[in-house]
């Protein structure tokens, strides 16, 4: 189980923050803060973000 | 940046600006944060706006006027051309901004109201005492602030945090979301007064690609596709738009990358709390067909200033009275029109590539100009009876609107 966001592809829209059910993502400046204690991996961030930025495995 | 203020307002794209701007100008002292160290930067949106409601909030400044639209095409899956005038293309054309001076320019109207606006400041939490919002810790080059205000406004966009903060639940899910990617293409050959929608499974599924326009062989040229119609395995709104661009504009110059997501939920259960209220994006509150948000963040925006100046002159911030000064207003208003586009939507996200080329045939010929809502939707039942039913309450509303429009000619 894990959640990777490349930085690098990253375009800081925070869409991603807004479908996450548990408010685990942040965005801080121009990338996206994970916190690991209350995301449930539920992949609904990867899913949704416009480039492929974010690797969740379950 | 003081210790307490009137109200707080968080996020300075177009709805905090407007509630900044008014709650400023009744009088009331007031703070507008924007994270970000510049207002407006990056651009999340395609800039286009309805010219009469735009004018109905600010005065037009050509600086932030890219370019002056007639009207719009639709290409349906088959290459079917509808052109539509300006006047029933819906909310969304009329202007294309320039949103990086736009935003700037409405932040900028806030201070001469008299708000006090700090940039590169985010709101990392809300004080709440007592069950009621009082303010918000601020997070502000390293260092962490306290500030207090009667009411907090939480204008803080698609990934807001403030209304959860207090117990309000805005997420999205992913049918709620249009996940969007946008290029500005620079030295292409594209007519200048028109904006061009198509629709169409291949091209964005759920969705539809657009090109707006910015002047000088520019254009916004992006994909939204539906949350739920996109994926881990499936191609993203990115591999949408390269296919897109490099097919239609093979020679252009990409200038700008835009990514982001709309709302297009319709509205959500909640939008206040005691001391609290959120506005905008924030609250959901864009159109769920075309995902256009501006002017209602704006509309909003406006509200929430409003209904601020009166909770705080009875001495009352209490959710009861914010529902009375702020909910009520938005949802007897943005609330119904917004109620009425997910309708559509959840028509439409269903229907397949026949579906969309039988109603573009069934309006290709119509003269638009001359339509009237209840005019268009019956051109486009005539092509299709199970869309009649499942719209069958746009009818009564579109009836209604007759009504009301010949009994104030
Ligand atoms: C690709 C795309 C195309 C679009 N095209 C159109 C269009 O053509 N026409 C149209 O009308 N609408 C369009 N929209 C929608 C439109 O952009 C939004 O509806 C509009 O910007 C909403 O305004 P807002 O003020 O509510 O939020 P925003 O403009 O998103 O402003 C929110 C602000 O809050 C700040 N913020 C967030 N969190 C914090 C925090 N914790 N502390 C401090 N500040 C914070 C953000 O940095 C941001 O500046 C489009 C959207 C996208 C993504
Ligand atoms: S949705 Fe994707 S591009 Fe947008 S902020 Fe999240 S990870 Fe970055
Ligand atoms: S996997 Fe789910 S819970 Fe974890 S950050 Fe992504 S959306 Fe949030």
């Amino acid at each position: 189980m894990s959640i990777n966001i490349n930085r690098y592809k990253c375009g800081y829209c925070g869409a991603c923050v807004g479908v996450c059910p548990k408010g685990a993502l942040e965005l801080v400046e121009t990338w996206i803060e994970v916190d690991e204690s209350i995301c449930i991996v539920c992949g609904i961030c990867d899913r949704i973000c416009p480039v492929g930025a974010i690797e969740v495995k379950k | 940046m003081k210790a307490t203020y009137d109200v707080l307002v968080i996020g300075a794209g177009p709805a905090g600006s407007i509630a900044a701007k008014t709650a400023a100008e009744k009088g009331l002292d007031v703070l507008l944060i924007e994270k970000r160290q510049e207002i407006g930067d990056p651009v999340r949106c395609a800039e286009g706006v309805n010219k009469e409601y735009l004018k109905k909030h600010v005065e037009i400044d050509k600086q932030w006027i890219c370019a002056d639209l007639k009207g719009s095409c639709i290409h349906s899956p088959d290459g079917t051309r509808i052109e539509m005038a300006e006047e029933i293309s819906g909310g969304e054309v009329g202007y294309v901004l320039e949103r990086k001076v736009f935003d700037r320019a409405l932040a900028d109207l806030a201070t001469k109201a008299g708000a006090e606006v700090r940039v590169k400041t985010r709101a990392t939490g809300l004080i709440i005492e007592d069950n009621f919002v009082k303010g918000a810790r601020l997070m502000h080059l390293g260092k962490e602030y306290e500030v207090r205000a009667k009411i907090v406004i939480g204008a803080d966009g698609v990934e807001s945090k403030v209304g959860r903060w207090a117990g309000i639940d805005t997420a999205l899910k992913p049918v709620d979301i249009e996940t969007c990617a946008q290029y500005l293409i620079a030295g292409a050959d594209i007519d200048q007064e028109y904006c061009e929608f198509y629709v169409g499974n291949d091209i964005a599924p759920g969705g539809y690609v657009w090109i707006f326009p910015k002047g000088e062989g520019k254009a916004n040229v992006g994909v939204g596709l539906l949350g739920s119609k996109t994926g881990k395995f499936k191609p993203r709104p990115v591999d949408y738009l390269n296919n897109f661009v490099e097919k239609k504009f093979p020679n252009a110059s990409i200038v700008e990358m835009v990514f982001g997501g709309v709302p297009v939920s319709g509205s959500i259960e909640k939008t206040s709390t005691n001391g609290l209220m959120i506005i905008g994006d924030a609250a959901r509150q864009s159109d769920p067909i075309t995902g256009g948000g501006i002017l209602n963040a704006m509309d909003a925006g406006k509200m929430a200033g409003e209904a601020a100046y009166t909770a705080i002159s009875a001495g009352d911030v209490s959710l009861g009275k914010l529902e009375e000064v702020y909910e009520k207003r938005w949802r007897a208003t943005i609330g119904h029109d917004i109620d009425m586009s997910l309708i559509v939507k959840n028509c439409f996200i269903n229907l397949n590539d026949e579906d969309l080329d039988s109603l573009a045939h069934s309006l290709k010929d119509v003269k638009f100009e001359r339509m009237s809502l209840l005019d268009l939707l019956q051109a486009l039942f005539k092509a299709n009876k199970k869309l009649l039913w499942d719209l069958r309450v746009l009818f009564k509303d579109a009836a209604k609107e007759v009504i009301k429009n010949k009994n104030n000619a």
